[in-house]
């Protein structure tokens, strides 16, 4: 069988085609993986823990094998260390020459006999899971990204901004250490619509991209060459930098051929379609998604509390989130007036200073006129510090808890999808059952054929639910973890801007200071 | 002539506090009998003070009374916890509305009451000693105008405004008033702009605070580290708010000040110019009205004319001493203002740095894995 040939470790980007391909095969069955798989299981069953073997349902359940699939990828991409070859030896030698087939794979053959597997398994990938989450931290290679350099490409309504999106990294899987390639917006999207499609029904959490606007870009391509416009740019070129930089540090989004070719390859073919997947159009097909999960959502019978309560506190999140944005941008208000106010008084001190008469006084209030110009420009910057470092993320974080609402989405339609599969196969059996007593052999031949078509597709969609579950489980327990080091980092950022404000405040006092006590 | 007449030191005023009874302003005024330890107290409504510059408005008796830079009474408080009213109190009073306490307003009146004190002329009217010294609140009498109340400026007076004057240095003054008393007041008036941004800023702040407060989840251990980050954020954002306020706090009472007195100072000083220019515009009408008078008129006018005329110049050499009295005045004022206004946001400034710095070092070190 072809499956068999493809059992040789092939050279990296292989996987990753035929991941892709691979994908667009899930429907299909294929039996013959199976029996070899499962005897690759039984076979490595045996040696991890000897945990109690955990309750299928209770514990991420038998889809974690997909997890340990992962990981081996990075290993024969040189992003692992050796030790975490042999961690998961056991567990994963025969699945490392397996890689990624594995999503096209129904491991869980039938229901019974893989109970015990399951268990076991679950125990061994729970090892592997945590050991998996430490090792996440511990980057081994470095790689930077950059997007900077917008650039006006054309004229008119034709005409769109060019960023410049340079890389700096040791990476293997990179042609070289440090290049750099032009991208326009349309780009991004393009990038991320194909992740978004290759992704996201598994459960990952795909980071959406920077929004779309028209108003914004109509300026910038008029010519406007005013303050908004600049303003419009740099918001869009930091929104995309974080992008980008979100996309790379997600383990299985690096490694996604699209994202190298991206960051990598000179000229791209132009992104169409794009409309679907920014901004407005993605949190409305987000919206559309769940609100049709959500009227399925009271029929599943959620055997795991965990998910129920994540998806509660994930919605509650997104409510405080954008509070806090509304409260943030008051306050980015505030201080823009606040910088107005302060420019128009450090004016109005100059004339009066001007028509003093007395001239140490005059000089002074001159004095007093430039220290509030100064304290303008500070006000200025803290202002799009406030902006850049809070409204933004907090903004972001909104659209990404949208994404994460979206994978639990997806793990909702995966179980209506194994359900209905369920039913089908049911039916099926009562055709065969009513077949049988009317006693029509040929087309008791097609039920019975029909049946194990269905049996088939019954256990690969409860297999990719499972996988679904754990992977939705590691997604959001990364997400939180990537969530409080993001926020953190902008915490220590904000602060040391204010530190910085605050010292050229002590300056300008103490500049002057002396001068007006020199008034006589 | 009564004898000169302050009995307390004038450098020992003060308005020590404020005390609301119903709607009425109750000021504590105390202050140190000359040459001796001996403290006195009293109690006075804004109407005592009102009172005091009537009466020193409508001294008959003082020649060339014209001629003197009235040190300006701030206008009336309002109290009342209504926002309408705090609005209007706003509007009227500008900074001396501000600040807890009406603290601003009590130093206004503070400095108000040791002007006239240390003035040569002013200090010796008894009214001044009774208001600083009487146990006995002054008698509500109605107050006679006296010669010159407010002199609104009605069309006819602004064609006087413009009346050439016969002496450059008059003139010259006259010339400068205008535009002195524009540029101060709207330099005060972008000032409290910029305050009321600042303590906008502060309430922001501590919106942004409270919210992040209420993003702790207190149940679940995976939030925890995110929890304990949104807390040291709200501590953060605290610190600015509180240096925002701490900030609009300095502004208000130092320059702020400074600037709404020199702004009414120099209001005082236009009124005299207008005074003089008003008494000039007498002394040309009668000059004229005895050059044509009648023969059998003439002497008389030319009697009204020569008093007018030494009101006049007696007016004008007084002028000229109090402007340059108050031209040092002022400018003492000013560089007190801007000297503690930069000292009290030095320290804040410094203060606040210290705060950060400890913060971030916090942050730094708080675990997050």
């Amino acid at each position: 069988m072809e499956a068999s040939t493809e059992r040789n470790p092939p050279p990296f980007p292989d996987p990753m085609d035929r991941e892709t391909n691979s994908n667009k095969l899930e429907e299909e069955s294929d039996d013959e993986g199976e029996d070899i798989f499962t005897g690759n299981i039984k076979s490595t069953s045996g040696t991890p823990v000897n945990q109690i073997p955990t309750d299928i349902f209770t514990e991420e359940g038998s889809g974690t094998t997909l997890q340990s699939h992962r990981v081996p990828q990075q290993d024969a991409n040189g992003l692992r260390s050796d030790d975490d070859q042999d961690l998961f030896a056991e567990a994963t030698v025969e699945l490392s020459i397996d890689k990624v087939n594995n999503r096209e794979r129904k491991e869980m053959t039938r229901p019974s006999p893989s109970v015990q597997d399951i268990s076991f398994k679950s125990s061994a990938t729970n090892k592997s899971l945590e050991e998996w989450e430490e090792e996440e931290n511990k980057d081994k290679f470095e790689l930077n990204i950059a997007v900077t350099n917008p650039e006006k490409v054309g004229d008119g309504m034709n005409a769109y901004m060019a960023y410049k999106v340079s890389t700096q990294t040791t990476l293997p899987m990179f042609k070289s250490t440090t290049f750099s390639v032009r991208r326009r917006f349309s780009d991004f999207l393009g990038l991320s619509e194909k992740l978004s499609e290759k992704h996201s029904h598994h459960g990952y959490i795909v980071p959406p991209p920077p929004e779309k606007s028209v108003v914004g870009m109509t300026k910038v391509k008029v010519g406007k060459e005013d303050h908004s416009s600049a303003e419009f740019v740099e918001r869009r070129r930091a929104a995309l930098e974080r992008y980008l930089k979100r996309v790379v540090s997600h383990q299985t989004l690096l490694q996604d051929p699209d994202v190298r070719e991206f960051l990598e390859k000179d000229e791209l073919p132009r992104a169409v379609s794009t409309q679907a997947l920014s901004g407005a159009g993605f949190l409305k097909m987000i919206n559309k998604a769940s609100d049709a999960v959500n009227k399925m959502t009271i029929k599943m019978n959620e055997s795991d509390n965990w998910f129920e309560e994540k998806f509660q506190e994930v919605e509650n999140e997104e409510q405080q989130l954008r509070k806090l944005h509304t409260v943030v941008d008051a306050l980015v208000n505030h201080r823009k007036e606040l910088c107005v106010n302060t420019a128009v008084f450090a004016k109005s001190m100059a004339m009066l200073g001007t028509s003093e008469d007395n001239t140490a006084l005059s000089r002074a209030l001159s004095q007093l006129a430039e220290v509030e110009d100064k304290m303008e420009h500070l006000h200025q910057e803290q202002a799009c510090s406030d902006f850049f470092l809070f409204a933004e993320l907090l903004a972001d974080y909104i659209r990404l808890l949208g994404a994460v609402r979206n994978s639990f989405d997806h793990r909702m339609k995966t179980w209506q999808k194994w359900q209905d599969a369920q039913n089908t196969l049911q039916k099926k059996r009562e055709v065969e059952a009513k077949l049988l007593w009317a006693n029509k052999p040929d087309k008791l031949q097609q039920a019975k054929e029909e049946i194990t078509e269905w049996e088939a597709k019954v256990t690969q969609y409860e297999g990719d639910f499972e996988r679904i579950c754990t992977t939705v489980r590691q997604e959001v327990l990364r997400f939180e973890k990537e969530k409080a080091r993001d926020f953190k980092i902008h915490i220590i950022k904000y602060l040391e801007s204010l530190l910085l404000s605050q010292q050229r405040i002590i300056k300008y006092w103490e500049a002057f200071l002396p001068e007006a006590k020199a008034i006589v | 002539m009564e004898e000169s007449g302050l009995s307390v030191s004038a450098d020992s005023i003060r308005v020590t506090e404020v005390t609301a009874d119903g709607d009425a302003l109750i000021f504590t005024i105390t202050s140190q009998k000359l040459n001796s330890d001996v403290g006195i107290c009293v109690c006075r409504t804004f109407e005592d003070f009102e009172w005091l510059q009537q009466g020193l408005f409508s001294q008959e008796d003082v020649s060339g009374l014209q001629g003197i830079i009235f040190p300006p009474l701030p206008g009336k408080p309002v109290s009342s916890s209504q926002s309408q009213a705090q609005a209007k109190a706003l509007k009227q009073l500008g900074f001396l509305a501000m600040g807890e306490d009406w603290k601003s307003y009590c130093k206004a009146l503070e400095i108000y009451l040791q002007q006239v004190a240390s003035h040569s002329t002013l200090s010796k009217n008894k009214a001044l000693d009774n208001l600083l010294t009487n146990s006995e609140p002054p008698g509500k009498q109605r107050v006679h105008k006296g010669i010159f109340s407010r002199l609104s400026h009605a069309m006819v007076e602004l064609r006087k405004e413009n009346h050439k004057d016969l002496d450059d240095f008059f003139q010259n003054e006259r010339n400068n008033i205008l535009n002195t008393t524009h540029f101060s007041k709207a330099a005060t008036e972008k000032f409290l702009e910029v305050v009321l941004t600042e303590q906008r800023l502060a309430v922001a702040c501590g919106h942004l605070s409270t919210s992040l407060h209420l993003c702790v989840h207190q149940d679940d251990p995976d939030a925890a580290n995110f929890s304990k980050i949104c807390m040291k954020l709200s501590e953060i954002i605290d610190t600015v708010k509180r240096n925002f306020e701490k900030v609009a706090d300095n502004n208000l009472s130092t320059l702020g000040l400074g600037l709404d007195m020199e702004c009414r100072g120099q209001e005082a000083k236009k009124d005299m110019l207008f005074r003089r220019t008003c008494k000039l515009v007498e002394l040309e009408t009668a000059t004229k009205s005895a050059e044509k008078a009648k023969p059998n008129k003439k002497a008389v006018m030319e009697e009204v004319k020569k008093v007018i005329q030494k009101d006049f110049e007696n007016l004008s050499s007084i002028a000229k001493e109090e402007i340059g009295r108050f031209n040092k005045s002022r400018v003492t004022l000013l560089r007190s203002s801007l000297v503690d206004w930069c000292e009290k946001q030095l320290h804040t400034a410094r203060e606040n740095q210290e705060l950060l710095s400890r913060q971030l070092e916090a942050c730094k070190t708080l675990q997050c894995d």
